[in-house]
């Protein structure tokens, strides 16, 4: 009996769906940033002679990652986007929309049950809401824009049960912490997954884009939570249509399950070299950090403004740490306006970038460490090399915060007892 | 007519300590500090650039190399770059005990032979070897004899192979 990935592309495709087939998909959404945007545009106009879109109502660009361009190369290529959209009449979100896929879900473009693609190796998040989306290179991607399809293998799906009960300030990311190290840097390679369990139940959305932003992580080709009554009411607030949802059925297959316990959970932090390498906070408690960075598709929602926010407030970043911020899209960052956050942040000493965005998982905006530095970081990869040649630690936001207070790595209840 | 038996040298692709090389990220291969670059003919000497004893690996290279790679190879991000890095410096094919499933995509797509190969750290193969590949059956020879055996290429992989790339399967298919 399907999965959710089964049912998800039984609606969107005329081909047999069964674990192993390669099926042609349809696509609701396509999308490209301007990191593979303007090499899409280019794939475009060298193999196609016009009628590049299959539906440019379908058909965005987002742009995430230098933004606005703080080089001319990535002005240039946001230029290139820019007039094929103008050209094709597509739309864009623009510099000013924040992380691609974060917008989409917000603005209901992307709903339970979709399917959608895009340039982002974390476009699997949209499993967040119980959408299908998944990241490709810019060849796929001109090809989706082109036809509307990809082609695709029905992946076998993995069951994981999450259960059992935590309290702040362990949170979402702990949780997926908890996970990551139970399956590993591949044990969900080139497999889908549906989650279980009452803690996955109780996490609200943004704790569930947390989760899902690591999927690929573990290798994974999508994880679907499915959504509760909190998401549908979201989805259904933004697009003014009822949502139904996609659930896996009572007796759907599995060719593996994985069990993750979660009761007690204590804050965790994956160490260089991958985002997979978990130990307990308490088991590195002191060691000394340069600079602190709270933001990315993982854990830049409002909910984790917030939770640094906590911690911060009536506090001061340690002298010689720096803690930068950004939120991860236009309405968290209003929001973080609006709600006064913002204030708590600048009295503690933060630095709080004036855009939403990717933040600094690519070369686009702050986040990059120098030699010898040691940073704690809320993004999802901590490969070596990838933000500079320091080191970093992964940590939830309340980590991070407590730990910008202190100087040190150490868990927000050392700091607010 | 495209051949599906290849032959080349190989590069068995190691850590530091001669072990198999897992979790090889994109970050790793083609860095994001070179992404807004589109043209691949400048895309080739960053290839393996973040790369712990591979950085010198686009002078040393050959036309007609074989990339042979551990688990989880081009894990990470979406970027195209990272395969199109390989094919500006004449690489032919990549075999893989495993891949990121993105990565894996780009390969095909791009008209590249990928073989999954489990296990193939263990054949006794080294770099500079000279192989043979049968994309059809996955047979693996060296100095003629059978060393090991992948798996064969999956027909859509074939399909988008013989078409040149994925842009001319899709042509064909209208």
């Amino acid at each position: 009996m399907p999965t959710i990935v089964e049912k998800i592309f039984a609606e969107h495709s005329e081909d047999r769906v069964e674990p192993g087939n390669i099926i042609w998909l349809d696509l609701d959404v396509r999308t490209a940033r301007d990191f593979g945007g303007p090499n899409v545009v280019k794939h475009l106009r060298e193999h196609y002679e016009g009628d590049y879109l299959d539906d440019p109502k379908k058909t965005y660009f987002t742009f995430d990652l230098s933004v606005p361009a703080k080089t001319i190369k990535y002005a240039i290529n946001q230029q290139i986007c820019r007039k094929f959209a103008k050209e094709t009449d597509m739309r864009i979100f623009d510099v000013d929309a924040g992380i691609g896929t974060h917008v989409l879900m917000e603005n209901g473009t992307v709903r339970p049950g979709s399917t959608a693609v895009g340039t982002d190796s974390h476009y699997n998040i949209l499993g967040a809401i119980g959408a299908f989306g998944q990241g490709m290179g810019d060849k796929d991607i001109a090809f989706a824009f082109r036809t509307g399809k990809t082609w695709f293998e029905v992946p076998e799906s993995m069951k994981i049960t999450v259960e059992g009960d935590y309290k702040a300030p362990a949170s979402a990311r702990d949780l997926t912490f908890a996970v990551m190290k139970e399956i590993g840097s591949a044990g969900m390679l080139g497999k889908a997954a549906d989650y279980y369990g009452d803690a996955i139940d109780r996490l609200s959305l943004d704790g569930r884009i947390t989760l899902a932003s690591q999927t690929t992580e573990m290798g994974g080709i999508i994880a679907f939570i499915p959504p509760n009554k909190e998401v549908l009411n979201f989805v259904e607030e933004r697009t003014g249509e009822p949502q139904k949802g996609t659930y896996p059925d009572a007796d759907a297959s599995y060719s593996e399950e994985v069990h993750v316990d979660v009761e007690g959970l204590e804050p965790l932090v994956a160490a260089p070299p991958k985002p997979t390498n978990v130990k307990p906070v308490s088991e590195l408690e002191g060691m000394e950090i340069d600079s602190v960075f709270i933001g990315s598709c993982t854990n830049g929602r409002y909910e984790d403004m917030l939770a640094a926010a906590r911690v911060l407030k009536g506090r001061k970043v340690k002298d010689g740490v720096n803690l930068r911020i950004t939120p991860t899209t236009k309405e968290v960052w209003a929001r973080v306006i609006k709600e006064g956050l913002i204030d708590i942040f600048l009295n503690a000493g933060a630095v709080v970038l004036t855009n939403p965005g990717c933040g600094g998982c690519a070369e686009g905006m702050p986040g990059l460490v120098g030699k010898d530095e040691v940073e704690l970081s809320t993004t999802n990869r901590n490969y070596p090399g990838k933000q500079g040649p320091g080191k970093i630690y992964l940590v939830s936001p309340a980590t991070a915060a407590a730990s910008a207070v202190k100087g040190y790595l150490t868990s927000a209840e050392e700091v607010m007892q | 007519m495209k051949p599906t038996v290849l032959k080349g040298r190989i590069w068995m692709i190691t850590d530091e300590n001669g072990k198999r090389f897992d979790d090889i990220d994109t970050d790793m291969i083609f860095h994001n500090k070179w992404l807004y670059i589109t043209d691949i003919n400048e895309m080739g000497k960053y290839a393996f650039g973040n790369t712990p004893g591979w950085e010198d690996f686009p002078e040393k290279v050959k036309e007609g190399n074989i990339l042979v790679v551990g688990r989880n190879f081009g894990a990470g991000s979406s970027r195209q770059q990272a395969v199109d890095c390989f094919r500006t410096l004449g690489v032919q094919a990549i075999i893989g005990e495993s891949f990121g499933a993105i990565y894996k995509r780009n390969v095909i797509n791009s008209g590249m032979p990928l073989m999954e190969a489990p296990d193939i750290f263990e054949s006794g193969l080294k770099s500079g070897d000279v192989i043979e590949i049968d994309l059809e059956t996955g047979d693996i020879k060296r100095d003629g004899a059978p060393i090991f055996r992948a798996k064969p290429m999956s027909k859509v992989q074939m399909d988008i192979y013989r078409a040149g790339d994925l842009f001319e399967y899709g042509k064909m298919l209208k």
